[in-house]
């Protein structure tokens, strides 16, 4: 296995304050579809709805948060998602990143430490586009694309505790 | 615990389709989005609420969610585990890793031969790599003789994560 950057960066031990913590763990599991949800969970976690999105606000224009907002389900619309993996060599890295990630239908897109070493979702809004999408990115990056669309769904729960 | 496909029948309607174009980059964060967004599509609070309830019930909205940065949470060392299993037994222990407490996604996919020989994915979290090879070999015990391979693959960088754009 070759060396990686997160072998050799620092562990930082993240510094959240009691209320980060409370807000980012309470945030993950979903906002009440009420007709006041910020003001209900900011009295769940006990503090005011002003402050709740003061800090939410802060924790995404630093970055803790990626995104706050709906979770949208591409096959549940009427559309599709997949997994789909590339063998891209070093001199070309960063070339591909950028014309794959031009894409909207690539939701994320992760650098993997294996001879497959990018990997992205693409979701889309109709089944077909899915086809679609892989060949104009074969096309643009001159790199074939491995497809590797669910076949089992076995579990899905994604949480970070802090 | 259930298998599903991805799919399914539903179409988007117009109007959902707007409240899905205004919030895929994230929810306003004043108090009452609901009126935000309302005032945004000339749509009374009441029925952009009562649609996200809709959407949230039949699937198409997961969650309204915090997504974190797992790396700045601590979480860094995020590894894609992928077993090669026997076609014939990948039901029955795919459910039984999923059902392990530190996997968060499980799911079978189909191989590439001869590139890719791995046709079950358990995704696992830590925050040392010995952490997630522990939490690994876990995975590897269970699968027993039913498995001929495995490896993990450890992200290290996150190039994009948007989430779903819809195409306006």
């Amino acid at each position: 296995m070759s060396a990686t950057a997160e072998q050799h960066s620092r562990i930082e031990v993240p510094d959240f304050t009691p209320v980060e913590r409370a807000i980012i763990n309470r945030l993950q599991t979903g906002l009440p579809l009420t007709r006041t949800p910020y003001k209900d969970v900011a009295e769940e976690i006990g503090m005011t709805e002003q402050d709740l999105l003061d800090h939410l606000k802060a924790l995404l224009a630093n970055g803790t948060l990626t995104r706050f907002g709906p979770m949208f389900h591409a096959g549940e619309m009427g559309g599709d998602l997949t997994l789909a993996a590339m063998r891209i060599p070093e001199q070309d890295f960063e070339r591909v990143t950028e014309q794959v990630n031009r894409f909207d239908e690539v939701a994320h897109n992760y650098r993997r430490e294996h001879e497959l070493n990018m990997w992205f979702v693409l979701a889309t809004e109709t089944p077909e586009a899915i086809a679609d999408t892989i060949s104009q990115i074969e096309d643009l990056t001159g790199y074939p694309v491995y497809n590797m669309p669910k076949e089992q769904e076995f579990h899905v729960h994604l949480h970070f505790p802090i | 615990m259930s298998t599903s496909t991805s799919r399914s029948d539903h179409q988007l309607c117009d109007r959902d389709r707007e409240l899905i174009l205004a919030t895929q980059g994230g929810l306003p964060l004043v108090p009452d989005p609901w009126a935000e967004l309302g005032h945004q599509l000339a749509m009374p609070a009441d029925e952009v609420l009562a649609r996200f309830q809709r959407m949230q019930e039949t699937g198409i909205i997961r969650r309204v969610a915090a997504v974190p940065d797992h790396y700045k949470l601590g979480y860094r060392f995020n590894g894609m585990t992928v077993w090669d299993v026997r076609d014939e037994a990948i039901t029955e222990l795919g459910k039984k890793v999923g059902e392990l407490p530190f996997v968060s996604h499980c799911y079978r996919r189909p191989r590439h031969l001869p590139y890719w020989s791995y046709n079950l994915f358990a995704m696992v979290h830590g925050t040392s790599r010995d952490e997630v090879e522990n939490k690994a070999q876990q995975i590897r015990e269970l699968l027993g003789a039913s498995c001929s391979g495995h490896t993990i693959l450890y992200s290290s960088a996150i190039l994009k994560k948007t989430g779903l754009r819809l195409r306006k």
